[in-house]
């Protein structure tokens, strides 16, 4: 992954200061990182491929678009899902499903692009009624869109086909390569994943990310200094749709389905614990607690019963709030702090 | 047919809004105790779903058990608050003031609550039968060929005396007092004397047990099943967001625009009654976000 280009070009001088040390430290982390993740296939069984690699590379990109705005603008959202479902559902309008009498069946260039475009436009509106309130009210807000909007999915007939949603949503097939086989999937699903991370920690360090964290620390201040405050909120909920729609995209394509119930209350809070149980103070903590939701969710059967699942997750996800606040990669933080 | 409303049968129309005063008072039951315990400890309890439900099946296991329904109301109402009690002094005292991480583990707690009561009550849908004084219909006054259940004519009668009961409670007594004092400066009330935690504590306890005796009365009304928590918390959500957070008058305000809209939606235009809700919620946050009866943090 070519994450760390902004800093290389800051890397010029042959002195290696504490500073270089790190920035080569970290570079090559990412490197042992990337080659990891590329690698890994090679070991892997489909279901590894698939159902953990993938599963973990597509829910922690909606995760991390919750990551962006609740760690970054300190605005936790539950909408998240929704727009990952509003793309889904736009993919499933604009291209080719199980309904020919509902979807247009344009084709996958076409539809994909309408489709992100559509979501983050939905975010954008979200963030603007959102955005009008404050920390415990945003919550209740985006979860009050949420169950709205999964529950006129369901009412609705004429658009979005009720209760049933819409199946036969597949991958294109490029250049003669099937997306939907284990490994194509996988290096796709990958592929976003790096470039919705790579834009995330770019973003952070521009001069919009900047003001945006600014923001999150102290409002009034950045009012008083001439910012718009509420553009940089909705901008960041822009973004943040953006983000969700392709791990939607990848969402449906994995499923191949879309319907109401994948979206309402519960799969909303899902995402929700993955971003706390990874820890929402760096952009790969989504990453990380999407791996040990979807670890759980998988290996859960074996420890107890398999319809216990959410006592499981919700007394992990109990334990890291009440322990550690800022999950699983504050832990690792701390540990390696007492080691060194 | 009969008489008509600007084109309504007249019938239908007066049906609705029964219904939607009756589902508006059952949403007051569940959204008061909400805003009770936000007002007063800036603590969204996003358990409180959960305790409706919770509230529910233990007020059906003990009115199955001894038969005597009031005896089921008073349990649902007795579990949920010594459950909210025990939420508040071991978990919530504990990270006073930091509103988002207490707004997580009551997400935590009702993800574990849900899944418990899955377990111990099954997946099947309960019912209710209420005591025969309240049960059957009534025929409504001038047109006596118009019936409508009595119980739910007992629950709109329940839930205003509850209304005026916490208004009481809140105005006229000096918990109450302390109450509104704390809503007001928490510090100051803390500086004249006055042992806040013990105040928090009876707020939380009277705020679930409002949640778990409308469990018993809202089951009693319509029926008991799994994700009822999750429908009865987002009614509240929006309730108490239309409202205002933190007004009693402000819930109970919402709680019947809510409930008349959905039964409007409901009878008049099936499709989209999800929809009329969320408008209205839209509307109330572009041109009123602190709610109806809300005051500017």
């Amino acid at each position: 992954m070519t994450i760390a280009l902004p800093e290389t070009t800051l890397a010029a001088p042959a002195l290696r200061t504490p500073a270089d040390a790190a920035l080569h430290g970290r570079i090559a982390k990412y490197a042992v990182l990337g080659l990891a993740l590329l690698a890994y296939p090679l070991a892997a069984s489909d279901f590894w491929i698939v159902q953990i690699g993938a599963q973990t590379l597509f829910m922690g990109t909606i995760a991390l678009s919750l990551m962006w705005l609740g760690g970054y603008g300190g605005m936790v959202s539950l909408a998240q899902l929704t727009f990952a479902g509003v793309a889904g559902y736009m993919v499933a309008l604009f291209g080719v499903s199980n309904h020919p009498e509902l979807s247009l069946g344009w084709p996958w260039w076409a539809a994909v692009p309408v489709a992100l475009l559509i979501a983050t436009a939905f975010a954008t509106v979200t963030g603007m009624l959102a955005a009008r309130t404050e920390g415990i009210y945003t919550i209740m807000i985006t979860l009050a869109i949420a169950v709205a909007f999964s529950l006129f999915c369901r009412q609705n007939y004429a658009i979005f086909n009720g209760f049933a949603g819409f199946a036969g949503l597949h991958p294109p097939r490029l250049f003669g390569l099937d997306l939907r086989a284990p490994l194509p999937f996988y290096y796709l699903c990958l592929a976003f994943a790096a470039c919705a991370y790579a834009g995330v920690v770019y973003v952070q360090r521009s001069t919009f990310g900047l003001a945006l964290q600014a923001v999150r620390d102290n409002p009034r201040r950045m009012r008083a200094i001439g910012f718009n405050v509420y553009a940089h909120r909705v901008a960041a909920y822009a973004m943040s749709g953006l983000l969700a729609a392709i791990g939607g995209l990848l969402l449906v394509w994995f499923n191949g389905r879309i319907s109401p119930d994948s979206i309402d209350a519960g799969p909303t809070i899902n995402v929700l614990v993955m971003a706390v149980l990874g820890g929402m103070v760096h952009p790969i903590g989504p990453y990380v607690g999407a791996l040990a939701f979807i670890l759980l969710q998988n290996f859960a059967v074996d420890l107890i019963d398999p319809e216990r699942f959410n006592l499981v997750i919700g007394i992990a996800f109990l334990a890291i709030v009440l322990a550690s606040p800022d999950g699983l990669v504050g832990l690792w933080r701390r540990l390696m702090r007492r080691r060194s | 047919m009969g008489a008509q409303l600007w084109g309504f049968p007249m019938k239908q129309f007066v049906l609705t809004t029964l219904n939607g005063l009756t589902l508006g008072a059952l949403y007051f039951l569940v959204a008061s105790g909400f805003t009770l315990v936000f007002g007063l400890m800036r603590n969204v309890n996003l358990a409180h779903g959960a305790l409706y439900l919770l509230g529910a099946y233990v007020g059906w296991t003990v009115a199955d058990r001894t038969e005597y329904w009031l005896l089921g109301v008073a349990a649902g109402f007795a579990a949920t608050a010594l459950l909210g009690l025990l939420f508040q002094v071991l978990i919530f005292r504990r990270m006073e003031g930091q509103d988002l991480r207490q707004t997580m583990v009551t997400i935590g707690i009702s993800i574990v609550l849900a899944d418990l009561m899955l377990w111990f009550w099954g997946g099947e849908t309960y019912q209710f039968t209420p005591p025969e004084a309240i049960d059957g219909s009534l025929a409504l006054p001038l047109t006596p060929n118009w019936r409508y259940p009595t119980y739910r004519i007992a629950l709109l009668v329940a839930a205003a005396a509850i209304g005026v009961g916490l208004w009481l409670f809140l105005n006229r007594t000096r918990v109450g007092m302390m109450i509104r004092a704390g809503v007001d400066d928490r510090a100051m009330l803390a500086a004249s004397g006055i042992n806040v935690q013990r105040v928090f504590a009876v707020t939380f306890m009277v705020g679930a047990g409002l949640a778990g005796f409308a469990g018993v009365v809202g089951g009693t009304a319509l029926s008991i099943a799994p994700g009822e928590d999750v429908r009865y918390l987002l009614a509240s959500l929006i309730v108490v967001i239309v409202g205002g957070l933190g007004s009693i008058s402000g819930a109970a305000v919402g709680a019947l625009i809510i409930g008349l809209a959905e039964q409007y939606g409901l009878a008049y235009s099936p499709t989209y009654g999800a929809v009329y809700t969320f408008l209205i919620l839209v509307a109330a946050l572009a041109l009123r976000p602190q709610g109806l009866m809300g005051r500017r943090a």
